[in-house]
């Protein structure tokens, strides 16, 4: 068993005097895809942004080995954590080579001059950016930009890739190509924290997942084991296996 | 009028222009990153003037003992911060940046006797004592506010302003000062004379701007201040920090202020309160261009120096009223255009 790049013990995270996380634990090992899965509103997306250090939190979150206290976003990406947002956040007025660029900002401030070597890498997984280069990034389709903003992650070179929705608002098809390829970069060695609707995907290529409800944990385990849950396939899978 | 006057005219609306046209692009610059609208704009062109006018008088500007002040503030509020989280690894920035820099930058000031060297020496060393004040005016005043509404940190401009101003009249005292041109230059364009400085305010503009270009275009540093304006969450996932951003673009606007200063100090006398004036018409020209688009902005700031120019000669009394009555059309049109935008949460 390898050590955990990433852990989480007890997170909790209110919005005013809401909660929306009640006491999390949560752990993704290093090389391994975790995806948590969940209904709209299980608040999947506010557990991504709190590790990121978007939003206050309560608990501890410890990134390799280093329990993280005065969370700074800036800090985090520089030691290798980076999150894919459910909107994207692409810099839609410039080019695709200038958004992959700034992607590896973080390196280059801390005297990287490796960016042509990274972005061939990244061209080499998304042959499609390759061609779009020189386009500007808000004139790509959805899958593209869905490319675009996972490469631009990529440049970062990152221990921890946390994707939120990779599928969201993406045709079939294309959502198939991203997760061939989620699936893939786990060959490179990146650890992946995958947060999807998509259960029956997600589950497919994950190690282990966590079924989040209501703010809360509600089961967790080997991703197999969680496919074949009852509960899991009657709630998230449909009896029917409609296919994805 | 005739044809001479009104090339005479031009030229001045031209050479106004082109300052306007600086200022109103700092203006869009630190709006975009930061979203503070920046009056206090106008106060580094004052200072800048204003300290280069006492060097060559032979007198300290008090803007030396506000650069030693401002730094020994941002050192302990940013010492105490990083003794908090425990960020010791910051420490020596802080040092450099706002102990070490002010202190040098005086000691240089008072061991070299600016009025003697030559003009060059002057204003680069006005410059170095006026700009490093932008980042530290972003770091005392803006950057605890960064999450703040457009309006709040509005209401910091105006008080950031009223302070820079009073200070500027401590400093400087009531009366005006002009400085000796770059050039003594004269040429004859047919029948308009050209002087030098004009050439220079024209040139430094065009250099300026060129400059920015580049930068914005070319360098990674560039393209981190537009994405910023672009998408800040964005940004500060690919670890560019608003704080970083905004002390980046801080810094360009105070260093294009001082800069515009400067250059018009020959042209126009200057008093501690003249820039508020230049700011805002520089001002006139960003709001033309809708707080975003550089192009326009340039284009606006001409726009607003040709007016000035023409009205001087006609109603030279209604001359402020006149291009300040501008903003009403433009901001009709504009309400009328565009799109209203929910402000980002």
């Amino acid at each position: 068993m390898t050590a955990p790049i990433l852990e989480i013990r007890d997170l909790c995270v209110s919005y005013g005097k809401v909660e929306a996380l009640h006491h999390i634990n949560l752990k993704v090992e290093a090389g391994k895809i975790v995806t948590v899965i969940g209904p709209n509103g299980a608040g999947k997306t506010t557990l991504l942004s709190a590790i990121m250090g978007l939003l206050p939190s309560k608990g501890e979150i410890e990134f390799q080995g280093e329990v993280q206290r005065d969370i700074e976003v800036e800090h985090l990406v520089a030691m290798g954590m980076t999150l894919v947002p459910e909107k994207r956040a692409l810099f839609g007025e410039m080019s695709v080579e200038d958004n992959l660029l700034l992607g590896a900002f973080q390196r280059y401030r801390h005297g990287a001059r490796d960016q042509a070597q990274t972005m061939a890498q990244v061209f080499a997984t998304f042959p499609r950016l390759k061609e779009r280069r020189s386009q500007l990034a808000g004139t790509l389709s959805g899958g593209e930009r869905q490319m675009l903003a996972v490469g631009r992650a990529l440049m970062a070179k990152p221990k921890l890739l946390m994707l939120d929705e990779p599928s969201l608002g993406l045709a079939p098809l294309i959502v198939r190509e991203i997760f061939h390829i989620i699936a893939d970069l786990k060959q490179t060695g990146v650890a992946i924290l995958l947060v999807e609707q998509n259960a029956r995907a997600a589950l497919q290529i994950a190690d282990t997942g966590y079924v989040l409800e209501t703010g809360s944990v509600a089961l967790e385990g080997d991703s197999r084991q969680l496919a074949d849950d009852p509960r899991v396939v009657e709630t998230y899978l449909g009896l029917g296996g409609i296919r994805y | 009028m005739d044809s001479q006057i009104a090339l005479l005219l031009a030229q001045d609306g031209v050479v106004n222009g082109a300052i306007y046209a600086l200022l109103a692009l700092a203006l869009v610059l630190v709006f975009a990153v930061t979203r503070v609208i920046f009056i206090p704009q106008g106060e580094f062109v004052a200072y800048g003037a204003l300290t280069l006018a006492a060097f060559q008088a032979g007198k300290t500007p008090g803007t030396v003992w506000l650069l030693l002040g401002a730094g020994v503030l941002v050192a302990l509020i940013d010492t105490v911060m990083a003794v908090r989280t425990g960020s010791l690894n910051r420490l020596k920035r802080i040092v450099l940046w706002d102990l070490v820099l002010p202190v040098a930058v005086a000691g240089l000031v008072l061991w070299l006797e600016p009025a003697g060297l030559p003009l060059m020496v002057q204003v680069a060393l006005s410059l170095a004592v006026v700009v490093p004040l932008g980042p530290m005016i972003y770091r005392l005043a803006y950057q605890p506010l960064a999450e703040a509404s457009v309006l709040v940190l509005l209401i910091v401009s105006v008080a950031v302003h009223l302070a820079l101003v009073g200070l500027g009249l401590l400093f400087f005292g009531a009366e005006g000062s002009r400085t000796t041109p770059f050039s003594e230059a004269q040429f004859a364009l047919g029948t308009l004379t050209v002087n030098g400085q004009t050439l220079w305010v024209l040139g430094a503009s065009a250099v300026l701007i060129v400059a920015l270009y580049a930068f914005f275009g070319r360098t990674l540093y560039g393209k981190a201040l537009r994405a910023t304006a672009i998408n800040r969450v964005g940004a500060r996932l690919m670890g560019i920090s608003t704080t970083m951003a905004g002390r980046l673009s801080f810094t360009l606007a105070a260093g294009i202020g001082a800069l515009s200063g400067i250059l018009i100090a020959p042209i126009t006398t200057v008093y501690y309160d003249t820039g508020f004036l230049v700011g805002l018409k520089g001002f006139v020209a960003a709001i033309i261009a809708g707080l975003v688009s550089y192009p326009l902005a340039a284009a606006g700031a001409i726009l607003v120096g040709l007016l000035e120019a023409f009205s001087s000669f006609w109603a030279s009394a209604f001359k402020e009223v006149i291009v300040f009555t501008l903003i009403i059309p433009v901001l009709v049109w504009r309400s009328l255009t565009a799109h209203h935008v929910e402000e980002e949460e």
